[in-house]
């Protein structure tokens, strides 16, 4: 597998090549820079394999031979150790009635997150259901805008407006709480990038039961119809909140009931498997194929939500055995270290580092305050004059003070 | 939180710490103090909202051998325990899942009604209802209409939560009757209590019409009565005073009557002033001439809901009232509702039509 490298990297590589006993330098071309797997004794780059993708209406899929270096793999656990402190993080404070209502974590599923990620270009869109906070985090939010969020301070995402599941970033379309709701607005985005010739792909998530919903077919019909740039990205946990999949869907594939419009089945629990798959997958969209459908296969540590204790539709058991076994952040991190792409060290100086990170935002998301209540009534209508709100009583009919929540923060100094 | 949230909230209450005010419910659940009629000195037991209901659901099985339940989840009891141990009695053939798909179980409950099976369809909450809308709207209301009567979809109920419970926020808040009451042909209940919601449900289930049952999800725990434990019902279509009173009638639903006794109350410690409070139970049809009664006694009308002001079931309410009673009126009919606004987030208690509101509504009809 050929890799294009910069200038700066190749420097990198060579001097460690020449500081150490290199086996293996092939083809530098003149025009290009250019080179082949590099397998270094003391790794900068490695390769792995990972299972393979299950084909539906596909002659061939991604690589099932993977190649890492040392920056993205340090990154890649770094994501995914933010993800799961910050998860954490929520949980307890919802434990502590700092957070209420409802608040979906997603402990267990950081691979597809920071694998699909990994492989997004710049102008890429992502939309997905309500377990979005690691999504909002890894599109562009800080760790303090997604806690402050879920304890509805101004600091927050949305300013406390929107909640756990309506989170947003550039490019991000949230966080949506209605499932399924989320589906077709994935095929309008892409419609759009399709118009304005963008070689880019939506990211449509949503879950095993949301797989049922009617507006995923009418999408996916939608979609095939005009050859739109969507990824139809199901995250298979294995449950529709304490329903287990086949409880639930008469199909388990999801990855084939695209029917008509191909599909892959990748293990989500791998990081690079996901990446690799991904990348794949955007190449085949940015053809200008049409969608594609993944499956990831995935699971969740906690329940569905933080109402649900997780424990009455499966064994304690089971979840321990995945952790043991499945986990997406110690699996990626005993291959990372057993090539030699990191060491104890530095991994724990980052888990140190996203501790910090975690806690400090934690900090502001306890203790800074809520937008007053003039918030209520921004941002009904947009562009037009200031709306007659009809309040609690007829009397309490108001004028809107101020149109968007942007206003109203310059108001209070929060701008 | 802010020092104005604080003191708006310290209103409610002067002796509540701030984490106590933040996990307050906006009202106090008054019990009824009279049972329906025909059921004084029947057996009760202790029951919330969630067993009157789950009550009811088994009596209507018991006595219906075609009344099968469906919905997300009600198999192992129901996100909020409604149908527990149901499907244990009455087999899975009887008690079971649907997949995530409103539309498919609206659908499916009309296509199981109109073949003659009873359908209890069970929408996990109100906010959800919408995907079901065209299916209740287009199909269920008017399938009798359509057909002369030919074939009709009577046997279908729809259960639903409905309403605040103070941290659901934009999508686990609304109340959706209104969008509802614009479609005739549906029936819609929503009731303030266990004992009415025992018998509301049992009529809803037995009535030969579509209905939509709403259930306020924060009563489901919270309310607490004596509930007699046979099988009885209460009659659709019917309003019941639940305080009489002489100076202004005060009309609501589910929650909101709570919010009302207690505004009453206070109405009555601070302005000498007797409040009759009506709840309305059904909501479609509505039993106008219980309310225009009270009215014409009373010359003051205030509506009280939690959804939003405009197009909420008030505004129908007050057009038929000042209709029917125009020249009886010695003020304007008022409204105290949501703000047009999303149900929001962390601004749900500067949204919802508190008890102060509805207060200052009576004094300022009062004092009209």
């Amino acid at each position: 597998m050929t890799k294009f490298l910069s200038l700066v990297q190749l420097e990198r590589i060579w001097s460690t090549t020449m500081a150490l006993f290199a086996r293996q330098i092939q083809s530098l071309t003149a025009g290009g820079i250019r080179t082949q797997q590099v397998r270094l004794a003391s790794s900068t780059e490695v390769s792995f394999h990972t299972k393979p993708c299950k084909l539906h209406k596909l002659d061939s899929g991604p690589n099932t031979s993977v190649t890492l270096n040392k920056e993205d793999a340090l990154k890649y656990y770094r994501d995914m150790q933010v993800i799961r402190r910050m998860e954490s993080a929520a949980g307890n404070l919802y434990k502590e009635k700092k957070i209420r209502g409802f608040c979906h974590l997603y402990s267990g599923q950081e691979a597809c997150a920071v694998g699909m990620k990994a492989a997004m270009t710049e102008g890429d869109a992502v939309i997905t259901a309500y377990r979005c906070h690691g999504w909002t985090w890894l599109l562009g939010a800080t760790v303090t805008e997604v806690l402050a969020e879920l304890t509805g301070r101004i600091a927050g995402n949305v300013h406390g407006k929107g909640g756990s599941m309506h989170m947003y970033t550039k490019n991000f379309y949230g966080g949506n709480g209605i499932v399924g709701a989320q589906q077709p607005l994935g095929a309008g985005v892409a419609l759009a990038m399709k118009y304005r010739e963008q070689k880019n792909v939506c990211v449509t998530l949503y879950g095993d039961g949301a797989a049922n919903q009617g507006q995923l077919f009418e999408a996916t019909n939608m979609a095939k119809l005009w050859d739109l740039p969507v990824l139809f990205v199901c995250e298979n946990n294995g449950f529709g909140m304490g329903t287990a999949v086949e409880r639930a869907s008469a199909s388990t594939e999801y990855y084939t009931r695209g029917d008509y419009v191909p599909g892959i089945w990748v293990d989500g629990m791998d990081i690079l498997a996901v990446r690799e798959a991904t990348k794949w997958a955007k190449e085949y969209c940015d053809s200008g194929k049409g969608p594609l459908m993944m499956e990831m296969a995935t699971y969740r540590y906690h329940g569905h939500s933080m109402s649900d204790p997780g424990t009455s539709y499966r064994s304690r058991e089971e979840i321990q055995e995945v952790r043991k076994t499945r986990d997406p952040i110690t699996g990626f991190k005993d291959r990372i270290i057993t090539s030699s792409l990191a060491t104890e060290e530095e991994l724990k100086a980052i888990d140190k580092e996203v501790r910090k990170e975690v806690d400090e935002a934690l900090k502001i998301a306890t203790s800074d305050g809520v937008l007053p209540p003039e918030a209520l009534y921004t941002d009904i209508y947009h562009n037009t004059p200031a709306q007659t709100i009809r309040g609690a009583t007829i009397d309490e009919t108001i004028v809107q003070p101020y149109k968007t929540s942007a206003d109203l923060l310059k108001a209070i100094g929060r701008a | 939180m802010s020092h104005r949230a604080v003191s708006l909230l310290s209103k409610c209450s002067s002796t509540l710490t701030n984490a106590q005010i933040r996990g307050k419910a906006h009202f106090t659940f008054q019990p009824s103090t009279t049972l329906p009629a025909g059921l004084q000195g029947q057996e009760t037991s202790k029951m919330n909202l969630m067993q009157s209901v789950n009550e009811a659901m088994r009596i209507a099985m018991e006595t219906d051998d075609s009344a099968v339940l469906f919905g997300e989840d009600v198999a192992f009891g129901g996100v909020f325990r409604c149908s527990l141990d149901l499907q244990k009695k009455f087999g899975k053939d009887r008690v079971f899942n649907t997949p995530l798909c409103e539309q498919g179980i609206a659908g499916f409950g009309i296509g199981v009604a109109a073949a003659g099976a009873t359908a209890i369809a069970e929408i996990q909450f109100g906010d959800y209802i919408f995907p079901a809308y065209d299916q209740l709207v287009n199909e269920a209301a008017k399938f009798r209409y359509r057909s002369g009567n030919q074939f009709d979809c009577g046997k279908l109920t729809v259960r639903t939560t409905w309403g605040a419970v103070g941290h659901g926020a934009l999508y686990h808040s609304q109340s959706p009757e209104a969008n509802f009451t614009h479609t005739p042909g549906l029936k819609l209940v929503v009731p303030r209590g266990p004992i009415q919601a025992k018998g509301l449900l049992l009529s809803c289930i037995r009535d030969p019409n579509p209905c939509i049952f709403f259930e306020p999800k924060i009563l489901y725990r919270l309310a607490s009565e004596d509930v007699p434990i046979g099988d009885y019902t209460i009659p659709l279509g019917q309003a019941e005073t639940v305080r009489q009173g002489k100076d202004l009638t005060l009309v609501a639903w589910g929650t909101q009557v709570h919010v009302a006794l207690e505004a009453a109350q206070l109405a009555k410690e601070k302005l000498n002033a007797d409040v009759e409070v009506i709840d309305l139970q059904t909501i479609q049809p509505w039993d106008e001439d219980h309310v225009v009664e009270s009215v014409q006694k009373t010359g003051r009308l205030i509506v009280t809901h939690e959804a939003p002001i405009s197009s909420g079931f008030g505004a129908e309410i007050a057009s038929t009232v000042q209709k029917r009673c125009f020249l009886n009126l010695e003020s304007p009919i008022e409204r105290v509702a949501g703000f047009d606004t999303p149900f929001p987030h962390v601004h749900e208690p500067f949204y919802l039509p508190t008890i102060h509101r509805v207060f200052d509504a009576i004094k300022k009809s009062v004092n009209y």
